[in-house]
């Protein structure tokens, strides 16, 4: 099952490798990780999202908790929450595809981000399925680049506990 | 406030967190310590270890037969990565060791300049938490918080990682009054919703039984349990690290179980509609390994203080994350002291179970059975001796054989089963408890993995006694080719053996031999009774094999007993 995972760390060197080796040492697959510094400087926080068997998930949430540097964890997966991530994407733009591309990207509430005589580069936030069904889109044009943030999430302020009831 | 170099800061830190004793090995990006060193040895002492991972049992066993943090000071790359194994040791059986390591000056890390290895990357998995220090002003609290870490909570070891313009570097000396982190927190107190609902499950039960482990140890839990134990009748079945925890000489106690436990034991946890797990982790040694099989009959009430080991191997039914000693009180306090028990039934079952297969052993013939040889032992000490055992045959008949009344007494490599162990480790405990008698007993495989600390024992004048059982093989190893392998002996006979008395005697230690069972008891009496360091060495029936056994992946009823036994 999939999880997202949000975990508020100290800002410290060699955080981030004490919670990528809990996964390793599982042979867990990191999907995608973000990291920046909250309004706290002297914290972190992590979103990083995951698919595994839930038991072990469970588990590997227990030693982030044990964790010295780790200050709180959050599977969002117990939680409604709202997800997003930003993509850069630079697809080939010729006489023919320039408007149809301006046209997606506005359909999308892209923005264009460079213009170059072969190429448009488009900024796009969306959750996952959002993301891929812009790219799925633009396939067609020839894609040369993308660069993906991953997932950020946060928890809602209302919760209606369907998900969160069920564990 | 003082002004003072880094070296200075970490004696006074030490005197601060009443240290007296560490274990080391000097060498490059250290040496500022040890050129401070001698103003204060004679309050800090320090013993001279001749390798570093002898440096690192000692100060785990120390940590073990104290309750004390273990103090290890070694220098960077081989010194470190040789305390890797002794610091893996320490984190898989939760022992207080915190290590401080020289590094390279901060400004040539990650370098490869000379002796420089990642101390912080290569422990990070097998510490409690490590940490490098950049500055000589944060060296004070990064220690403070070494220690607070290591014995608070899950006890386990912490490495600290000291730059050598750290160490030279002069700054204010403050000393922090107090350690608040704020991503540690650990919970001692039980939860008293959980803590009720088990009380209800335990009055309720009919076969109760307690599977307590090493947490019952560190947290000095053992007036409570047996409190507990008497108000409600309970058998009690120890884990290897639990042994001690319990009197082995009470009438409820049932001996060891898990893999080499008594039959009784095992039958007792797998027959059970109530296991009172307390600081144990249900691992593959104490079940068996066969998860879905275990107890099938049986809810489980689980205490410990790492919240981690809930649900990892077992799904329990009632977790309770807390120190043992505080959640036996709690529970202490919701159980009358009159309470009417009747389990008579469920106590001659146990007994009918004890009876079937008593842990016993045979010995005819001219050689000597390891077996017997420990319960002669028991006898001479009179179950008094803190016993340090190595890895193998002799440590299961260690722990099947010596009876262990006091909490401490009994020192083991469990989780990581680590050769070599025994020897340091009776050092660190026989430095810890000076008015003890602390007994090695060790095999020949695991005696040659660490024989070169006999120079250290030696040389600090030490009253050790040390048991090396010649069986001239890996005994384990060959047990298992016997069983599992076909009885394909592969590389595990040794061809050469050295010769013990005369190697005790080069180290300039005395060395005594015993080779037939009517020896045996006066060549051990005149050993333990001779003041110094002394090794016997006792030469044994190779062929003798660990009865009962789980086989790997077994269920707890599925045991191999003794042929001999069931003819």
């Amino acid at each position: 099952m999939r999880h997202a995972i949000s975990i508020l760390v100290d800002n410290e060197p060699g955080v981030l490798a004490r919670i990528a080796g809990l996964f390793s040492a599982r042979g867990f697959n990191i999907e995608s990780l973000c990291v920046a510094e909250t309004l706290d400087q002297t914290s972190s926080r992590i979103t990083l999202v995951t698919s595994g068997d839930d038991w072990i998930i469970e588990q590997i949430i227990k030693r982030f908790n044990n964790m010295i540097n780790v200050i709180k964890v959050q599977d969002l997966i117990e939680v409604t929450h709202v997800e997003r991530e930003m993509m850069l994407v630079r697809v080939e733009a010729t006489q023919e595809t320039r408007a149809e591309i301006l046209r997606i990207a506005d359909i999308f509430r892209a923005k264009v981000i460079d213009v170059g005589p072969k190429s448009y580069a488009l900024e796009l936030t969306g959750d996952k399925e959002k993301v891929n069904a812009f790219l799925e889109l633009l396939k067609p044009m020839g894609i040369k680049e993308i660069a993906r943030t991953g997932v950020v999430a946060m928890a809602r302020e209302v919760q209606n506990h369907k998900r969160g009831g069920e564990r | 406030m003082a002004r003072m170099i880094g070296a200075q800061m970490f004696f006074e830190t030490l005197l601060d967190e009443g240290v007296d004793i560490i274990f080391g090995l000097p060498g490059g990006y250290v040496l500022k310590v040890y050129d401070v060193m001698p103003k204060y040895t004679n309050v800090i002492k320090h013993v001279l270890a001749r390798h570093e991972q002898g440096a690192t049992h000692m100060a785990d066993g120390y940590a073990r037969a104290s309750g004390r943090p273990g103090v290890v000071l070694v220098t960077s790359g081989p010194a470190a990565t040789n305390t890797v194994t002794g610091i893996t040791t320490a984190h898989m059986d939760s022992s207080p060791v915190v290590v401080f390591t020289g590094q390279v000056p901060t400004p040539y890390l990650g370098s490869d300049a000379f002796q420089e290895a990642d101390h912080i990357g290569i422990t990070r998995p097998c510490t409690k938490h490590n940490c490098l220090v950049r500055k000589t002003k944060d060296l004070p609290r990064a220690m403070k918080e070494a220690f607070y870490i290591a014995v608070t909570g899950r006890p386990g070891p912490v490495l600290v990682d000291m730059p050598k313009d750290v160490l030279i570097g002069e700054d204010e000396f403050e000393i922090p009054k107090e350690i608040n982190l704020r991503g540690y927190k650990p919970t001692t107190k039980g939860h008293i919703g959980q803590i009720k609902r088990a009380v209800e499950m335990i009055l309720s039960a009919k076969r109760p039984v307690i599977f307590g482990g090493g947490g019952l140890i560190w947290s000095e839990a053992t007036p409570e349990l047996i409190e507990f134990v008497h108000r409600l009748k309970v058998p009690v079945a120890l884990t290897l690290m639990g042994l001690g925890a319990y009197p082995a000489n009470d009438p409820y106690f049932m001996s060891m179980l898990g893999m080499h436990g008594s039959y009784k034991a095992n039958m007792t946890v797998h027959e059970s509609d109530l296991i009172i797990a307390i600081g144990a982790r249900f691992d593959d040694r104490a079940t068996g390994g066969n998860f879905p099989k275990f107890a099938p009959n049986a809810k489980i009430v689980h205490i410990d203080i790492d919240p981690s080991t809930i649900d990892k191997n077992i799904r329990v039914h009632c977790p309770i994350v807390g120190d043992a000693k505080q959640i036996l009180k709690q529970m202490l306090e919701l159980i009358p002291v009159d309470l009417k028990v009747d389990r008579r039934e469920w106590f001659g079952e146990i007994e009918k179970w004890g009876r079937e297969h008593p842990l016993t052993y045979r010995q005819n013939g001219d050689k000597i059975m390891t077996s017997f040889l420990i319960d002669t032992l028991y006898k001479i000490t009179n179950g008094d001796a803190v016993i340090v055992s190595d890895v193998g045959q002799h440590q299961m008949w260690v722990a099947q054989f010596y009876k262990f009344n006091r909490p401490r007494t009994h020192i083991t490599s469990g989780g990581l089963g680590t050769m070599g162990f025994g020897f340091p480790a009776a050092m660190g405990a026989k430095f810890a408890r000076p008015d003890d008698m602390v007994i090695c007993v060790s095999g020949d495989g695991s005696f040659q993995m660490n024989m070169q600390e006999l120079a250290t024992a030696v040389e600090n004048n030490m009253d050790l006694k040390i048991i090396v059982i010649n069986n001239e093989h890996h005994g384990m190893v060959r047990q298992w080719q016997t069983l599992f392998y076909n009885s394909n002996y592969s590389a595990s006979h040794f061809d050469v053996m050295p010769d013990f008395v005369r190697l005790a005697e080069a180290f300039g230690a005395k060395g005594l031999r015993a080779k037939r069972p009517d020896e045996l008891e006066a060549t051990l009496r005149e050993g333990l009774f001779t003041e110094g360091v002394v090794l016997i060495e006792v030469v044994v029936d190779y062929e003798e094999m660990v009865y009962p056994m789980i086989a790997p992946g077994g269920a707890m009823n599925e045991m191999i007993i003794d042929p001999a036994d069931m003819s």
